[in-house]
């Protein structure tokens, strides 16, 4: 395609995503760097049906004046993100002096909310991501394989867990593993411990999210690569069969590097996506246990009730710049073969 | 079952069809009423008694257990969506905070009739908010349980611990106690509940400087986590609801929970036994102390600042005439204890009742108190989960506390 016409094709979705994504990513960044002004509070009169005290409150007219002036806050440049609950440098650098081993550094520092989150995020995208591509491209072998008739049924089977929106789904497998549901009372039965609990243990918990994250994003893997497949073409793999390979020496030597540009296709979204992992940590009420990046942002907007701007925004930055040095050694690789492609 | 439902189906539709023409009218002549409130049987009494009053003014309302993510967004617009909004001593803090509801002095005067005083919130000698119902957490027991193994009604939370142990070494209950420990609001608000108990103070005298890392917090954490040992393993993920399930299968013999929940522990639905061997009592003392190891709430109406003086003159008119209606505290004396005019106290009441008796401290209404709340929902779990000591729990709760209350200028 000329550049030209690749221009003015993709200018709508250029302008929209200016719109709707870019503008809110800069507005979010600029936010980050503000923090609210210093309140000012006097000394009041309260009474309630349960009596009269000596409270404070916010001086309302001091404070508006001071808002009026400066809506945006007061400017507090890179204060946030290295405050206690997001990079905690200070605290860090005081970890290091005080703790004698490197184990007891690294307690500290886990036991921080920012890096307590990081921590299951890259777990979560660790176990999940590759374990997806690997089950959704064994799913898609299997089902290449199986006559026609019944393959248009066993389709809809396998994508179901995607079509299920995600908090119903781990809504439903919460129930399930509770003490009382089909899976943990079966558990405790199996392992002969009535007090198991997949939802108390911290390890568990972790488990349990993971096995969900793998069974509601493999039917995207399974779909992309279904559909891969029916582009491979036949008279290779005839010619291999001719020649005696195996049927993995099959998929090994020639589907494989067929839809190998797909595999970093579904990687990179499957990797974003898993970056951003939040609903089933609603849905397993796992808050107490499993806390993500998303998880820290949304309990700063709504779970106080007061709601801290700055800090949500600081983590979103910084969750953007976390997918991005996640994604870069395949996006550089991509780029890289695009390049000698040329 | 089903037919108990389809009653209460029936009822509630005659009470939609015949219900409001037994409220008089106000005669409301224009404006618009919109009101947001939390989601339980009394807060829908209460809007439904004002609308019979609405006349000719415009009428909406949003029940939501999610209010408090609506509330400061949609009062800060302008005009703001909400005309009203049905509040709680903790939420109406932040609305404070940012000047989102105005003072109700003059309407109070002019069509606040039969109205209480005691009913008045007054901050700073202006009346910001009216109140209509009160609200604690208490203890909850099964007597058929407690008879059979001689034990006593607990009054403190030592005896809750002794009596929930006996309970489960006679083997009738594995996890006998239960509250709601949800990690988040609900197991910040039990801390604050224990915290209170043993005459903790949140503050230091007259700043937002935190002091809960001391001998009372510790002492707080530790009672915390010997009932967690009683309780159902899941306890971080059972909010209010959940441990309301807990007991109407029969699993639990003693349980904290708010009264505002009575109503429906005490109907007709779930296992009549146990229905009938449910009792209230106030709520349990702590470490010898004489005040409750509770917090006194009230639910009240407040209106926002960013919309028309008609539509606050309408919408005040109209909750106004529910805020001092014996009519309707006469029909729903067991959905709430009412603070209005003319209430007489149920079974179901006993436990606000004794609470206030037992002199309870109300929520501390401080600007910065949201700002702990969140902080020791997350930062006590993993002390309960047995990962790290109370005091290491209690520096996590002050240091995200400080960063918070630093960002949002308090300190």
């Amino acid at each position: 395609m000329p550049n030209k016409t690749f221009f003015w094709f993709f200018l709508p979705t250029g302008l929209a995503m200016i719109l709707f994504i870019g503008l809110p990513i800069i507005s979010t960044g600029i936010q980050s760097f503000y923090a609210q002004h210093d309140q000012v509070v006097k000394e009041v009169k309260k009474c309630d049906p349960f009596g009269c005290t000596v409270s404070i409150v916010v001086d309302q007219e001091k404070t508006s004046k001071i808002r009026e002036e400066k809506p945006l806050g007061k400017f507090n440049g890179f204060g946030t993100y290295v405050d206690r609950n997001h990079l905690a440098i200070e605290e860090i650098g005081k970890f290091w002096n005080e703790t004698n081993t490197f184990g007891e550094f690294v307690d500290q520092v886990t036991n921080l909310p920012f890096y307590k989150a990081l921590i299951f995020t890259l777990t979560y995208c660790l176990f999940v991501t590759p374990n997806v591509l690997l089950l959704g491209f064994i799913i898609a072998l299997s089902l290449n394989a199986v006559t026609r008739r019944i393959r248009g049924p066993l389709i809809f089977g396998t994508i179901l867990p995607m079509i299920v929106t995600p908090l119903v789904g781990s809504l439903v497998l919460f129930w399930m593993i509770d003490a009382e549901g089909i899976i943990g009372a079966n558990l405790q039965m199996l392992m002969d411990d009535p007090y198991l609990s997949l939802k108390s243990s911290k390890t568990l918990t972790w488990i349990t999210i993971i096995i969900y994250g793998i069974w509601h994003h493999s039917p995207f893997a399974f779909v992309v690569f279904y559909a891969a497949l029916q582009t491979v073409p036949q008279e290779p793999v005839e010619a291999a069969i001719i020649d005696g390979a195996s049927r993995w020496q099959r998929v090994r030597h020639i589907v494989l590097p067929h839809i190998y540009p797909v595999v970093t296709f579904v990687a990179l979204i499957s990797l974003m996506d898993n970056f951003r992992v939040f609903e089933p940590i609603i849905g397993f009420s796992a808050e107490g246990s499993a806390q993500s990046l998303s998880w820290l942002i949304y309990d700063n907007l709504v779970n106080e009730e007061v709601i801290l701007f700055g800090s949500a925004a600081a983590t979103s930055m910084m969750t953007i710049v976390g997918i991005a040095i996640l994604l870069a050694p395949v996006l550089i690789r991509t780029w890289k073969e695009f390049r000698t492609a040329r | 079952m089903r037919e108990t439902n389809m009653k209460k189906i029936l009822i509630s539709l005659l009470f939609l069809l015949f219900g409001n023409s037994a409220y008089a009218d106000c005669n409301i002549k224009s404006g618009s009423i919109n009101i947001l409130a939390n989601d339980f049987p009394a807060l829908r009494t209460f809007v439904e008694t004002a609308k019979g009053c609405k006349g000719s003014a415009d009428f909406k309302v949003t029940h939501s257990s999610e209010h408090n993510k609506i509330a400061v967004p949609a009062l800060t617009a302008n005009p703001s969506e909400f005309s009203a909004r049905i509040a709680a001593n903790s939420s109406i803090v932040p609305l404070m905070n940012q000047d989102l509801i105005r003072p109700l002095d003059d309407l109070v005067k002019k069509y606040g009739k039969g109205i209480q005083d005691s009913q008045l919130i007054t901050i700073d000698g202006k009346i910001m908010a009216v109140a209509f119902m009160a609200n604690t957490q208490h203890l909850y027991y099964r007597e058929d349980v407690l008879k059979e193994l001689g034990i006593a009604v607990p009054k403190t939370y030592e005896e809750v611990v002794a009596a929930s142990e006996k309970i489960r070494a006679s083997g009738k209950m594995q996890y006998p106690y239960a509250a709601a420990y949800k990690a988040g609001w609900n197991l910040a608000e039990e801390f604050v509940n224990m915290y209170i108990g043993h005459g903790g103070e949140f503050f230091k005298a007259g700043t937002a400087q935190p002091s809960i890392n001391n001998a009372k917090g510790v002492a707080t954490l530790n009672m915390l986590k010997k009932l967690a040992g009683l309780s159902n393993p899941d306890y971080l993920t059972h909010d209010s609801e959940a441990i309301k399930v807990e007991w109407e299968s029969g699993n639990v013999a003693l349980m904290t929970l708010w009264a505002s929940r009575s109503g429906t522990l005490l109907d007709d639905d779930g296992d009549a036994k146990i229905t009938a061997a449910t009792k209230l009592t106030g709520p349990a003392t702590v470490a010898g102390g004489n005040i409750p190891a509770a917090t006194l709430w009230w639910d009240g109406f407040t209106l926002a600042k960013n919309r028309s003086d008609a539509d606050a003159e309408a919408t005040f008119r109209a909750l106004a005439h529910a805020a001092a209606n014996k009519k309707m505290v006469a029909d729903a004396a067991d959905q709430a204890v009412w603070l209005i005019e003319g209430f007489k106290p149920g079974p179901k009441s006993i436990g606000v009742i004794e609470a206030v008796k037992m002199k309870a401290k109300p929520y501390p209404m401080l600007p910065q108190m949201g700002l702990m709340h969140g902080a020791l929902g997350s930062e006590i779990v993993e002390f309960l989960q047995g990962k790290e000591s109370a005091e290491q729990a209690l520096k996590d709760v002050e240091a995200a506390y400080m960063s918070k209350a630093k960002e949002q200028g308090f300190l």
